[in-house]
């Protein structure tokens, strides 16, 4: 490095901690070595959420969050958004980058979660980094909602329509409740207007602050790896983990390799599939908002349908308060209780590599069961669908609620002392 | 640094440059005026017929006011006079259509065409007809335009006078006669 | 044990694989025919007259700019000479002067915008485009409605059948399954201006059309998306050859 630049570093250090921030966080973080493919989703995610903020201020730019009709008689929100698609330049892309971003996100999201479950990365002392991830998926759910009323289409608004009504169950306050989200009688222009500003200010800050929280607790605790072994117990005479490796450049290079990789897929979706067969963008929502009239089926986007199917499950009264009420119950907990995994899993080992049968089978039954909730939640309800989904939201909270007691009697493998890296 | 190493790092920096751009584009595309704005921005027929002399007309094109100006012979001998005391009587600057480009900065001498808002900072000038002290701008004021934000003086061609804030004459827009009464403004057949 | 849990995912897969079958049982079945789209710009121009001299009287296209017909191969003059006739300019929008409150009064229900119809038809059954296609082929005479025709796949439209003079009439042969569902089978009873072939040709063209007018930018976008992907499938061997080069220091 030239002197120079050398005297402006010194300058900037001498006030403001550069070096020392880019040591502690890449150059000098010690990551363990042996990560694979599963650990690719947590630089993906933080990806996508620049993805979504970039396009998204590019979107404020043309989109006008105005239920009213404009001369033709459709709303102005639904105009802009195909003013975007159409009259923009580059206005298409921007839009589908955004809305394949959506999906993108919790997909990307979803593997990290299950990355989690494989690898015991909750387990002491990561407690507090999953409970705040858990957060950021909540935050990310509502984020993803409110989102979805903008284009102010048929599934926009009764979509819309159907969640807020989901907190009028809650009894006393629930009604009131209601009307307070929705500033209206039913989902209207007001409730266009309020879901506009917390969607593009008051919950990406929330989760911005969240992401930032949820890695400086990654980099106070240090990563988990798949064997599941902390390497801060084997350390050289410099205090370095024996198996770990600076950050940067290993894992920079590394997930970049990742981010290119996905970057792939995604622009293929992009730019080939942006609807993806509806499940991206709904077919009905194409259809302008209408009040009067209900589409003969409304679904969820594909990422809230199993938690919507543990909600459509519960059909049953109880303690003289009505089904609609405990199942907004059940898809709340079936979300937090997520949150709990650190202090429901009792296993003597983290990862999946030296867990016993018990759990392996109790986690393929578990992510069937997310995918059959999920499947059964885009389709129109039928008696033998609710029976389905009722017994797979039973399987669902099982793996949770047993977890105590399975992986105790589990039969695991040992632990080895360090990480296994070819 | 082994040198397959530093061929790798320069050749994916590069790569990732390029992608950077290219990402870039379509962000300031969408910057740029839209398909809608362009269709407001369409020419604009104009009919004159009713324009008496000495009178003044406003007509909207892109959303910025174009005055067009029936000079009477009066009003066009004042050009002799300002001659001298404007800083590009021969329009040099391009700020006219080539076919514009004269002392009248104008295709008929009667008409002037132009784009009403100042070089300066984007202010629209208030028309000074009245030659004089009437005028409030002196006695030697032969009649031109001011503008209001920052006192730039314009002759009856709307050529801005010299140490003025307005760096140039006001711009002509691409105009011509569809018939002898009838203008299109933004479009001259040449583009 | 292991045993235990192959019984059960063989169960669960048996769920699962049984899942999609009963996915449409709970909606009326649609049998949609496949449309032939195309991309060709004889076929575009030929629909979009179609559509500016039979839908846009009563539908609007209202997201539609006339120039964007250039597009598709037409230019400003031949957008001019054609397609306008009542004093629009070529960059105005396809909307119509009829209010939508007004045309709900007379039809019963306004008739939509079309812009994006291609892409709202979509469904399971099939894609939008196909959706139109067969709709736009099965009306037939049923003197109980008011324009005199009824539609297979959207019973009881209000919407009168526009290309009659071109398809001619056709009668439905109507017959009730066990299930309760109607099978149809439709026969020219008196043929049109155009043969069968040729009708389903200009449908096909008309269609055609309205695809591209759902997303003008379609072709460009899977254009463009070419090129991104084989980038980025040079970037990534790149960037795993730096990836390799940097971690031979850990192996």
């Amino acid at each position: 490095m030239t002197t120079k630049s050398q005297a402006l570093l010194n300058w900037i250090d001498e006030r403001f901690p550069l070096t020392a921030t880019w040591k502690a966080h890449l150059s000098e973080y010690y990551a363990p070595k042996n990560f694979n493919f599963w650990y690719f989703f947590g630089s993906l995610a933080l990806l996508v959420l620049v993805i979504q903020i970039v396009t998204g201020i590019f979107l404020v730019m043309h989109y006008k969050p105005d239920g009213t009709l404009n001369d033709a008689g459709i709303s102005i929100a639904f105009a802009s958004v195909e003013y975007i698609m159409r009259e923009v330049p580059g206005g298409w892309l921007i839009r589908y980058l955004h809305s394949t971003g959506a999906s993108a996100f919790f997909v990307v999201v979803y593997l990290h979660m299950f990355r989690g479950l494989l690898y015991g990365s909750y387990r002491k002392p990561r407690e507090l980094l999953w409970i705040l991830g858990t957060l950021i998926f909540l935050v990310l759910m509502a984020e993803a909602f409110m989102g979805y009323l903008l284009p102010w289409g048929q599934m926009s608004y009764w979509g819309a329509q159907v969640i807020i009504n989901l907190f009028s169950a809650i009894p006393f306050i629930g009604p009131d409740l209601a009307l307070i989200i929705r500033g209206d009688f039913v989902v209207s222009d007001a409730t266009l207007n309020r879901f506009f500003s917390l969607h593009v200010i008051a919950v990406p800050l929330v989760l911005i602050a969240l992401v930032f929280a949820h890695i400086v607790a990654l980099h106070e605790v240090g990563s988990n790896n798949p064997d599941g072994v902390e390497i801060k117990k084997k350390k050289d005479a410099n205090g370095i983990p024996l198996d770990g490796i600076p950050f940067h450049p290993y894992y920079t290079v590394k997930d970049i390799v990742g981010v290119v990789g996905f970057l792939f897929f995604f622009s293929a979706v992009v730019f080939f599939a942006p609807e993806f067969g509806g499940y991206f963008l709904e077919y009905n929502n194409f259809i302008p908002a209408d009040p009067l009239k209900t589409p003969p089926h409304i679904a969820p986007v594909w990422y809230f349908t199993p938690f919507y199917s543990v909600l459509r499950a519960v059909t049953y009264p109880l303690f003289g308060i009505d089904a609609k009420f405990w199942g907004v119950v059940a898809m709340g907990a079936s979300v937090v209780i997520i949150a709990f995994l650190p202090w429901l899993d009792r296993s003597p080992v983290k990862s999946i590599r030296y867990r016993g049968p018990i759990f392996k089978a109790a986690l393929v039954i578990f992510v069937i069961s997310f995918f059959v909730l999920g499947y059964l939640g885009v389709l129109a309800p039928t008696p033998g669908r609710t029976l389905a989904a009722q017994i797979f939201s039973v399987l669902y909270f099982a793996f949770f609620l047993l977890m105590p007691w399975y992986s105790k009697i589990d039969k695991c493998k040992p632990e080895p002392e360090r990480v296994n890296f070819k | 640094m082994d040198s397959s190493r530093r061929t790798l790092l320069v050749a994916t920096s590069a790569a990732g440059g390029v992608a950077a751009v290219a990402t870039a584009v379509p962000f300031v595309a969408s910057l740029t005026p839209s398909e809608r704005a362009k269709a407001a921005g369409a020419p604009v027929e104009v009919d004159i017929s009713q324009l008496a002399p000495g009178e003044m007309m406003t007509v909207e094109w892109r959303g910025k006011p174009v005055w067009i100006l029936r000079r009477t012979p009066e009003m066009l001998a004042t050009l002799e006079v300002t001659e001298s005391r404007v800083s590009d009587p021969d329009s040099r600057e391009p700020m006219q259509p080539e076919y514009a480009r004269n002392k009248y900065r104008s295709i008929k001498p009667e008409y002037l065409v132009v784009v009403g808002i100042c070089t300066h900072l984007g202010c629209s000038p208030t028309d000074k007809f009245r030659p004089g002290v009437e005028s409030g701008l002196g006695a030697d004021w032969p009649g031109g335009f001011l503008c209001p934000c920052h006192g730039s003086f314009f002759d009856l061609s709307a050529r801005v006078y010299r140490s003025m804030p307005a760096p140039t004459n006001l711009e002509v827009p691409p105009h011509m006669y569809l018939t002898e009464t009838t203008l299109l403004v933004g479009e001259d057949g040449k583009a | 044990m292991r045993i235990d849990v192959i019984k059960t995912l063989k169960r669960l897969a048996a769920v699962a694989l049984l899942a999609p079958t009963l996915a449409f049982s709970a909606e009326v079945a649609l049998n949609l025919d496949k449309a032939p789209v195309s991309r060709d710009p004889v076929a575009l121009q030929n629909g979009a007259k179609l559509f500016v001299n039979y839908c846009l009287n009563c539908h609007s296209a209202s997201f539609v700019r006339y120039n964007t017909l250039e597009q598709i191969g037409l230019d400003e003059q031949q957008i001019r000479d054609n397609l306008l006739f009542t004093g629009e300019r070529v960059g105005d929008l396809m909307k119509i002067a009829m209010r939508p409150a007004e045309s709900k009064v007379w039809f019963g229900t306004a008739p939509p915008d079309l812009a994006l119809v291609a892409r709202q038809r979509a469904s399971g059954y099939g894609s939008g485009a196909d959706w139109l296609y067969t709709y736009l082929r099965q009306f037939y005479r049923d003197p109980e409605r008011p324009s005199g025709f009824n539609n297979v796949v959207f019973e009881n439209v209000g919407m009168p059948h526009v290309f009659w003079e071109l398809q001619g009439d056709q009668i439905a042969h109507v017959t009730e399954n066990p299930d309760g569902t109607k099978n149809y089978r439709l026969e020219l009873a008196k043929p049109g201006k155009l043969s069968p072939e040729a009708y389903d040709k200009a449908v096909a063209d008309l269609v055609s059309f309205m695809v591209w007018m759902a997303e003008p930018v379609a072709a460009k976008r899977e254009t463009i998306g070419m090129y991104v992907l084989i980038f980025l499938a040079g970037l990534f061997v790149l960037t795993y050859a730096l990836k390799k080069n940097y971690w031979k220091d850990i192996h």
